[in-house]
């Protein structure tokens, strides 16, 4: 078989191993990755500092950094307590969006009367003054946790939608006609390959969708609440504790970006093969 | 059995209906093919001769305007499902491995994925991929990615194989490397193949009967029986008979050009 062979050997030795430079190459890329916002950062809070002290502004106006860190570490177990309230309204609000979100998407897909009869409500939730709403779903549902978790889920599920409904159209018409002479199903085509081809689209629909969910989980609470972040803000701003409510808006932020890297890790881990290495041309 | 041919179309024909600003066009006319059990048949013809459209009847994914498509002499309800298709793109998905790739028609055909695997993995080998099966299709070489689609095809175990222009995107060398393989492959266990492509050498070398199609309604213009010996390897392209061939099946085909560039 000495073309089987010649194909054999035309074949290139190990293209999978791109990352085996060592780990010095590894090392520099993180480094590289990391130092502009570290420094950035370092910059940016000692000019704040240093402003703060010079013109001697009020701490009730403008806080130094310094003072942020100590409200901080003065009220790290209130902080902490509340921030677990806030953070489980976020994940479960977030989980309700992605399963509504794809569930909606799959409709709309579903058929062109769908989407036509849908499409226009989709855009209405989301122009609801979350201030006008939240208080209704304060009347349903009471002072616990669900209407705000409903209040998350109605900010971020709108992402995911418009994101879902773009990615079930993403699989390449040709090859849903291949799987067709296939013999596949309607439904077997939708699980093989539109919706894996929709994942990508998913997730970044939930990118976008963690971003707006820890807004959504503040104003919820605004809206009644006895516990979490947002209601720690308010009860700090009536004490013009502004140092307090900055403290509260570094652990809002902390918690929003840690959010968005787990999404980052579940796609990566999901999606493996969306972040896998291109191979260029050639045999 | 009778001796009714593998595959045949009597009389097809397919005609887009005017919309859309543009006018009725009549993409194939009159279409009549015999690909006997076994056959390596391959259609040559300019772009636009109505191919992709042919194969889509073949395939059962576009409904013919007129005539019809026998599969061993009968007239099936639809033909989706029943004969093997490789369009011109691997169309690997990339959310597949490569093994998970080629499992795809067995486990349509309703094969648990465990046995769809093992039947998969023992032919990776003797298509040059052994090795590869937990890669992603996106970290292999144009021909590999090819071979992969093809294997594809070959598991999903149907007696005809429709492949349309499958080395098209290759380089020369990768390409004359996979007609040699595919020769030997087809040496082997002789599905019925017919083969699209726009390179006369491949069509000669490869066939057993070469179909010209004419451009603009699609019709067969010119049927030739490839008589070169077998089993065939590249060395046959030196010989006289091979270029005879070759000669004859590229007059109509300039003909064709050189009215569409109007210079006739």
């Amino acid at each position: 078989m000495s073309g089987e062979i010649a194909v054999a050997a035309s074949s290139p030795v190990d293209p999978a191993t791109p990352g085996a430079a060592g780990g010095g190459a590894r090392l520099r890329r993180i480094v590289r990755a990391t130092l502009p916002p570290v420094v950035f950062s370092v910059l940016f809070l000692t000019a704040w500092e240093l402003y703060c002290r010079w013109r001697d502004v009020s701490e009730s106006a403008l806080p130094p950094p310094s003072s942020v860190a100590r409200a901080l570490a003065d009220n790290r177990s209130l902080l902490a307590d509340n921030a677990w309230v806030t953070v489980q309204e976020i994940l479960l609000g977030l989980a309700l969006a992605v399963v509504v979100g794809v569930g909606l998407g799959a409709l709309i897909r579903s058929s062109a009367v769908v989407e036509r009869a849908l499409y226009p409500w989709l855009v209405v939730s989301q122009l609801v003054p979350i201030p006008a709403i939240a208080p209704v779903f304060v009347i349903w549902f009471g002072f616990d946790m669900r209407p705000k978790v409903l209040v998350v889920a109605l900010v971020s599920f709108f992402p995911i939608v418009v994101n879902t409904v773009d990615g079930l159209r993403a699989a390449d018409p040709e090859l849903i006609d291949l799987l067709r002479t296939l013999g596949a199903t309607r439904r077997r085509i939708f699980r093989v390959a539109r919706l894996p081809a929709a994942l990508p689209f998913v997730f970044s629909g939930l990118k976008v969708a963690t971003a707006f969910s820890v807004i959504g989980a503040v104003f919820g609470e605004w809206v009644g609440a006895s516990e979490g972040l947002g209601y720690l803000v308010l009860i700090l701003n009536n004490q013009t504790d502004t140092a307090g409510v900055f403290a509260v808006v570094t652990l809002l932020a902390v918690i929003g970006i840690g959010m968005f890297a787990l999404v980052s890790l579940a796609e990566r881990l999901l999606l493996p093969w969306y972040h896998a290495p291109r191979r260029e041309g050639g045999a | 059995m009778t001796d009714s041919p593998k595959l045949a179309t009597e009389g097809l024909c397919k005609t887009y209906p005017a919309g859309g600003g543009q006018e009725e066009v009549t993409a194939v006319q009159g279409v009549d093919l015999r690909v006997g059990a076994g056959e390596f048949v391959s259609l040559v013809g300019p772009s636009g001769c109505g191919k992709s459209t042919l194969f889509g009847m073949l395939a059962g994914l576009v409904r013919p305007s007129r005539g019809r498509v026998l599969l061993d002499g009968t007239a099936p309800a639809s033909m989706l499902g029943r004969i093997g298709y490789m369009p011109q793109r691997d169309l690997l998905m990339p959310w597949r491995t490569v093994l998970d790739n080629t499992t795809l028609g067995l486990e349509t055909a309703g094969m648990s994925r465990r046995d769809a695997r093992a039947r998969a993995r023992d032919a990776f080998a003797r298509f040059g991929l052994a090795g590869f099966e937990d890669r992603w299709p996106r970290s292999l070489s144009g021909g590999m990615r090819q071979r992969a689609a093809l294997l594809r095809t070959f598991l999903a175990g149907r007696d005809v194989m429709l492949l349309d222009e499958p080395f098209g995107a290759l380089d020369a060398l990768t390409r004359q490397v996979m007609q040699a393989w595919l020769l030997e492959v087809w040496e082997s266990d002789r599905k019925t193949i017919v083969f699209v492509t726009h390179d006369v050498d491949e069509a000669v070398l490869l066939s057993d009967t070469v179909h010209v199609m004419s451009g603009r309604p699609g019709t067969i213009r010119m049927s030739l029986d490839v008589d070169l010996p077998r089993p065939r390897t590249l060395e046959v392209a030196a010989s006289g008979r091979f270029r005879d061939l070759r000669d004859r099946i590229l007059a109509p085909l300039r003909d064709e050009a050189m009215a569409q560039a109007g210079l006739s």
